[in-house]
């Protein structure tokens, strides 16, 4: 097995933008299958709606390309009624913290063992660059011409507020140590959410003099600073900075799935 | 058989049980919690899944996930969390997932009359989502039809792989009452086709098929990498926007219901056959217009009632058959609904009693307008 296998590659080549970053996330993703050792029939691939929805298409494995926002829902389902199965989801910036919130706060207070990969590149791609809930504030979108005025989202702290037990962030600037963090994101029992900083030269980027690959990725690894370097610096020389690096991790909290089998041993249902 | 005095929500739940449905996902809204609450207290008895979700599309995603996941699985809710659960029984219907969402109405629009019946839904039930999609709606209207039309529910959405809605209203969901519950030797149950397991890989186009039939498609974790899709896709399961290929799925789609109505098709005729004038009422409505019925019989008036069942795929032949050329009056609790579908099929204009107040239309009300028009 090699990680191409967990690919479709009779779907390539792939409809994203040349240089997008959701293509590394990808590989990483499928890197930490194959690293794993798991089997394709055993995984269950949901995504929504965005460009990060394309990729169950291209994911060699039992896929679903759902809803607008609700990926995290239809995969609730699915591990409900299947908890042995490894469940993971991808979802972009605007998917899973604007329309899909909801589900991700309740999915993480759930500690339910869904593995989320955000793919956040600050924008709306598809749909041509609007205003997404983690657009840096002054960036222009197709719909702040004058400049964000909205703060963003911090999707770690909002992840670790709400109940994952483990939350993580790393960059399309790193791919093998995105990689590794996928792998170790998938090892964990309940839900782990991995921020994947991804760029969009196209719909985000040209609008804000970041209008290349190069460019935008080079502005993305100006800003990234990872968590063991953070720790030896001053706080107000690193404020600006986005900190890679597990940021939570708990073992303790028992997982949904699990609570669930006793509960219906509890109630003396037969397993 | 044995008989259970409960109400029309609990029967449902029961009744869902006895179907073999093993997965609940849902949202609390008046009036159907109870059917919530029963599920939660039943499901894990038999190893099944009960899960209050976040809001009711989440509990509308999760009940699709676990059916792809191979559970029959099901949501209960009333007006306008039926709203908010539409987008994604057009999802089932493009993914050709089954799936059984109940429905039990009340007043509308909008907050409306949350303890007060309606049969405002309807309309919504059929054409809620947005495109074209086949639907399945079945309309019980007494205690043990519940029960059994609730298995029935189960069973059109296994065969045909597609949503079916069974709508309750807030009458029929609260009132206690005797409901004589089958025994499992006396219910039949179908099971989805799966195609077979263990090949290396499936060896047909999976959405391919002869026209008439569902898919043959695979569960999750069945072994074969299957894509569900909600863009239109093609005979694999992959998004397209090929003409052609849009319009063969979606005709293939709408044909697995067209073709078999006759089999969907559920309706009674009460003492139609010498009646001058028959009444179209479906739901508790046709409860009281019997009543008004037998009121009016007995003092020599012909009064019938045709009531279906199944309310989409719409009855168009047996209504036709069963009323020819007798006058009709249909009545609803709404300000006119099924009407529109009754005099289209009729091709002429019919008499109506509607009322859309929070309050039933009594055998009372009835047996006054039935003289009226008589």
């Amino acid at each position: 097995m090699s990680y191409m296998d967990y690919v479709r590659t009779f779907k390539l080549p792939h409809s994203w933008c040349p240089g997008c970053g959701i293509g590394t996330i990808m590989q990483a993703m499928v890197r930490a299958f194959d690293a794993l050792k798991w089997k394709r029939e055993d995984i269950a691939f949901i995504t929504g709606i965005g460009c990060s929805g394309r990729m169950s298409t291209y994911v060699n494995a039992n896929t679903m390309h759902t809803t607008h926002g609700r990926p995290l829902a239809f995969a609730t389902g699915v591990k409900l009624a299947r908890p042995e199965k490894h469940v993971v989801v991808v979802s972009g910036d605007g998917d899973a913290l604007a329309i899909g919130g909801n589900h991700f706060i309740h999915a993480a207070r759930r500690n339910i063992d869904i593995k989320l990969i955000i793919i956040n590149n600050s924008v709306y791609g598809m749909t041509g660059g609007q205003v997404s809930p983690t657009t840096p504030q002054m960036f222009r979108t197709q719909t702040t011409p004058y400049g964000n005025i909205e703060p963003n989202f911090d999707v770690v702290k909002l992840a670790i507020a709400a109940g994952a037990t483990f939350v993580a962030r790393e960059s399309v600037t790193r791919p093998r140590n995105l990689a590794k963090l996928i792998e170790r994101s998938f090892q964990h029992k309940g839900f782990s959410v991995v921020e994947a900083i991804s760029n969009c030269h196209i719909n985000l980027g040209r609008r804000n003099k970041l209008k290349d690959q190069i460019t935008m990725l080079r502005w993305i690894n100006d800003r990234i600073i990872p968590m063991n370097v953070a720790k030896r610096k001053d706080p107000e020389e690193i404020k600006d900075k986005i900190i890679l690096g597990v940021f939570h991790e708990d073992k303790e909290r028992k997982e949904y799935t699990e609570l669930y089998e006793e509960l219906i041993q509890r109630a003396g249902g037969k397993k | 058989m044995k008989k259970v005095v409960m109400p029309g929500n609990e029967t449902v739940a029961h009744a869902a049980i006895a179907a073999g449905c093993r997965f609940y996902a849902g949202y609390p809204i008046t009036p159907s919690s109870e059917l919530a609450a029963e599920m939660s207290k039943l499901l894990p008895r038999v190893g099944g899944k009960f899960i209050q979700m976040e809001d009711e599309i989440a509990s509308m995603a999760a009940a699709i996930g676990a059916s792809v996941a191979g559970m029959k699985s099901m949501t209960a809710t009333s007006g306008p969390g039926f709203s908010l659960k539409q987008e994604h029984i057009g999802l089932a219907c493009m993914m050709e997932v089954p799936v059984v969402i109940v429905n039990v109405m009340r007043g509308g629009p909008s907050t409306g009359l949350p303890t007060h019946p309606a049969q405002g839904d309807v309309m919504q039930a059929r054409w809620g989502t947005h495109g074209d999609h086949p639907i399945i709606v079945l309309a019980p209207a007494f205690p043990t039809e519940i029960y059994m039309e609730t298995i029935r529910a189960f069973n059109l959405a296994e065969r045909y792989r597609n949503p079916v809605i069974l709508l309750l209203d807030e009458i029929l969901a609260h009132t206690y009452e005797v409901v004589e519950v089958p025994e499992e030797d006396e219910i039949t149950l179908e099971e989805r086709k799966l195609p077979p397991s263990g090949l290396d890989r499936l060896d047909f186009y999976t959405y391919e098929r002869h026209e008439g039939d569902p898919p043959l498609l695979p569960n999750f974790f069945q072994g074969y990498n299957f894509h569900f899709e909600s863009l239109a896709h093609d005979e694999m399961g992959f998004p397209t926007t090929d003409p052609e290929k849009v319009a063969y799925l979606s005709h293939l789609r709408e044909a697995k219901i067209e073709k078999h109505k006759e089999k969907i098709w559920k309706n009674e005729s009460y003492l139609v056959e010498d009646a001058e004038l028959v009444v179209f009422a479906y739901g508790s409505v046709a409860r009281a217009a019997k009543e008004a019925i037998d009121r009016l019989r007995a003092e020599g008036e012909k009064v019938g009632l045709f009531r279906p069942i199944t309310l989409w795929p719409f009855p168009d032949k047996p209504l036709k058959r069963a009323v020819g050329k007798k006058k009709v009056l249909v009545a609803e609790m709404n300000l006119g609904q099924m009407v529109y579908e009754v005099e289209r099929v009729l091709r002429r204009d019919v008499a109506t009693l509607l009322k859309a107040d929070g309050t039933p239309i009594s055998p009372v009300e009835f047996t006054e307008k039935l003289r009226e028009e008589l």
